[in-house]
């Protein structure tokens, strides 16, 4: 499935500075009965935003309206766990584009890329500069610029440049996917295929 | 140039490199089960491809099924209407599918290796992180998003760069009561759940190698829990005895063929890892953990450790214990237990019902402890049975659900209640990973036994002294 270009974002974040997100914080389990892949936003950090009888829990940022933007920052170690994709999809169908954080679990990180949604990996000191300035100003902006691998907090002029391979980002740029890639290279893979025994 | 064990399955599986990009690597068996998979064949039928190798691709139903009355339709509309779609889906591409009932179903880790699906040398993938697993028989195995199980029904390829190597070396004799889960949560409490991210991990020494094909499982399971892709195992005489005869595996002369390529498949002398790590198994209890994540666990003897020493996660660590209502400091020894969860694709094999059985052996299960025992496959159902564990459990006050992942991800309605503690014998104790408000404290089959017999948290060894009674 293709899915949208990226290329430069500017907006502001919305922060969550708590270490080790994992993918059940990100949708439980329960919420994971779709055979189609929209509408799992409602349930992005479904525990952590409402109460059991559904009421929205004030103190959590997604609840607070001072706090928007389509890039959302996290502590260290994000997404690690379950390998579930619907993760990345809540991340996505919620309103978000980019996330940013100064390390991702591996299958979040691919999740992320396979669909459209940019994790931007920075050094922990960076991190702690782009969690202060939103704290002085919800609204502060930031710029993640993929062309030029950088991102910067727009009031500080601080910047920082971030990792991304040459293929992926080819990828982001022209909202290509990995299957439009292999499907091209299927002469390959049944030679390859023939010589693997079952 | 010399190799590792790793280098050798990765690099004979890749099709090809793309410049500064992932590899493309060609994926032996591909396992399907219903959560991960409805989207990856939606994606299928709006391409109107097919599934390029259904004789690669086997299918089972486990994350959501009911571990009672199975034979009855399944009550919860959601997951009926998943089911429905795995089974049709299976049946459109030709997929073989073991659904609720069937004598091969089970939690996806399970039946792999059950029915020689698992092979040493082979790359395999499913939709599911613990699918490390199947590391054990030194294959290269790990887990994949729905974008990525689309690829694999497609192309049987996945683009992946390779993941650095690092080797977790273990010797020394384990002590009473340590069990594979103990050595597998002691290492991920010395590393974090992120201290092998990027890694893949070879495990190696006597500890390993003395372990039974289910211990190296178990271990291998959890190789996710530090974060690592997968990890895995130089097969050896125990493994190749445990694939000969079973179904998918190869027969004949390509058996010969496959032990010739097998017999190659160690790590060289003098290869090089990225990182390597050494640990002494005599150093090892009991572990249990105390926190949200399975990196928060520590001997079962010992005390909660500081907030100080958490660094800059101080404040999450905070929230975790908080979460958990335990104060830093704390004994978990003579904590209450609620439930006891025995089952998932960690410790549901025929061996953790073996220890399980014989600690309980005589006992009573305690009165207000809820206990789910849970096969991990009717292959391991029948096993309990046929070897009589079942007389004795029931002896024991317990009883015998029916196959699936269970109370470990509560996808079902085996969900431990909010507040409570449950002692479970499975891979995570995120927040509400087992009911919302469920407070998981992970631990091996032994320790969970003994949990479930005195109602509170005990060192297995002080049962295993005074076990006379019968």
């Amino acid at each position: 499935m293709a899915y949208d270009k990226f290329n430069t974002l500017r907006s502001s974040a919305v922060p969550l500075p708590i270490e080790n997100v994992d993918t059940d914080q990100i949708i439980p389990a329960r919420f994971l009965k779709a055979t189609e892949r929209t509408g799992f936003g409602d349930n992005l950090f479904r525990d952590w935003r409402y109460n059991p009888d559904n009421s929205p829990k004030p103190h959590f940022v997604l609840n607070n309206p001072l706090y928007s933007g389509k890039i959302l920052v996290g502590g260290k170690n994000f997404g690690s766990g379950s390998s579930r994709e619907h993760a990345a999809w809540a991340v996505y169908d919620y309103g978000f584009r980019c996330v940013i954080s100064s390390f991702f679990a591996d299958i979040f990180r691919n999740n992320c890329l396979n669909i459209g949604v940019l994790p931007v990996q920075v050094s922990p000191e960076f991190l702690q500069q782009i969690f202060e300035a939103i704290e002085k100003d919800p609204q502060t902006e930031l710029e993640v610029n993929l062309p030029e691998q950088t991102v910067e907090i727009m009031a500080t002029g601080a910047r920082e440049p971030f990792d991304i391979n040459g293929y992926k980002k080819e990828n982001m740029l022209n909202g290509f996917d990995d299957i439009d890639y292999l499907l091209n290279m299927k002469a390959e893979i049944s030679d390859f295929a023939a010589q693997t025994p079952l | 140039m010399r190799k590792t064990l790793f280098d050798k399955v990765w690099d004979s599986h890749v099709v090809r490199r793309v410049e500064n990009g992932p590899d493309v690597l060609f994926i032996d068996r591909h396992l399907v089960h219903e959560v991960t998979s409805p989207v990856a064949f939606l994606g299928l039928k709006s391409r109107n491809i097919p599934v390029l190798y259904p004789e690669r691709t086997f299918a089972t139903a486990d994350h959501k099924t009911p571990t009672r009355n199975q034979q009855l339709p399944v009550a919860d509309p959601l997951s009926a209407n998943q089911l429905k779609a795995l089974e049709e889906n299976a049946g459109r591409h030709g997929i073989p599918y073991w659904g609720l009932g069937h004598e091969k179903n089970g939690i996806v880790h399970v039946i792999g290796p059950e029915n020689g699906i698992t092979l040493p040398g082979a790359t395999i993938v499913c939709g599911d992180s613990h699918t490390s697993t199947h590391g054990a028989f030194g294959a290269i195995a790990f887990g994949i998003g729905t974008s990525e199980v689309e690829m694999v029904l497609a192309t049987q390829c996945i683009m992946q760069p390779k993941p650095k190597r690092m080797r977790i070396t273990i010797d020394g004799k384990l002590n009473q009561a340590v069990t594979p889960k103990d050595v597998a949560l002691f290492i991920i409490s010395s590393l974090s759940t992120s201290g092998a991210t990027g890694y893949f991990v070879e495990y190696a020494g006597e500890v390993f190698e003395n372990m039974t094909m289910e211990g190296r499982m178990t271990v291998c399971n959890l190789s996710i829990e530090m974060g690592a892709r997968g990890g895995m195992m130089a097969p050896d005489e125990k493994t190749f005895a445990y694939v000969k005869g079973r179904e998918f595996a190869p027969k004949g002369a390509d058996w010969d063929n496959a032990m010739a390529y097998w017999s190659t498949l160690h790590t060289d002398t003098d290869a090089v890892f990225d990182k390597e790590l050494i640990f002494d198994g005599a150093a090892i209890e009991p572990m249990i953990t105390y926190g949200t994540n399975p990196g928060m666990g520590m001997g079962i003897s010992g005390a909660i450790p500081s907030s100080e020493n958490a660094g800059s996660g101080k404040a999450t660590y905070q929230k975790s214990l908080a979460y958990m209502d335990f104060n830093e400091g704390d004994s978990m020894l003579g904590k209450k237990v609620d439930f006891v969860f025995l089952g998932s694709c960690t410790n549901g094999r025929i061996e953790d019902f073996r220890a399980f059985t014989d600690l309980v052996r005589g006992r009573k299960k305690a009165p207000h402890v809820t206990a789910w025992l849970v096969p991990g496959s009717h292959k391991v159902d029948a096993a309990i049975r046929s070897e009589g564990l079942l007389d004795v459990l029931q002896e024991a006050g317990f009883e015998l659900r029916e196959p699936g992942c269970s109370a470990c991800l509560a996808m079902n309605d085996d969900k431990i209640p909010a507040g409570k503690y449950a002692v479970s014998t499975s891979n995570r104790n995120f927040e509400g990973r087992q009911g919302p408000g469920a407070r998981t404290l992970l631990a091996s089959p032994l320790v969970a036994a003994a949990a479930a017999v005195t109602g509170e948290v005990t060192d297995p060894r002080k049962l295993m002294q005074t076990q006379t009674i019968s």
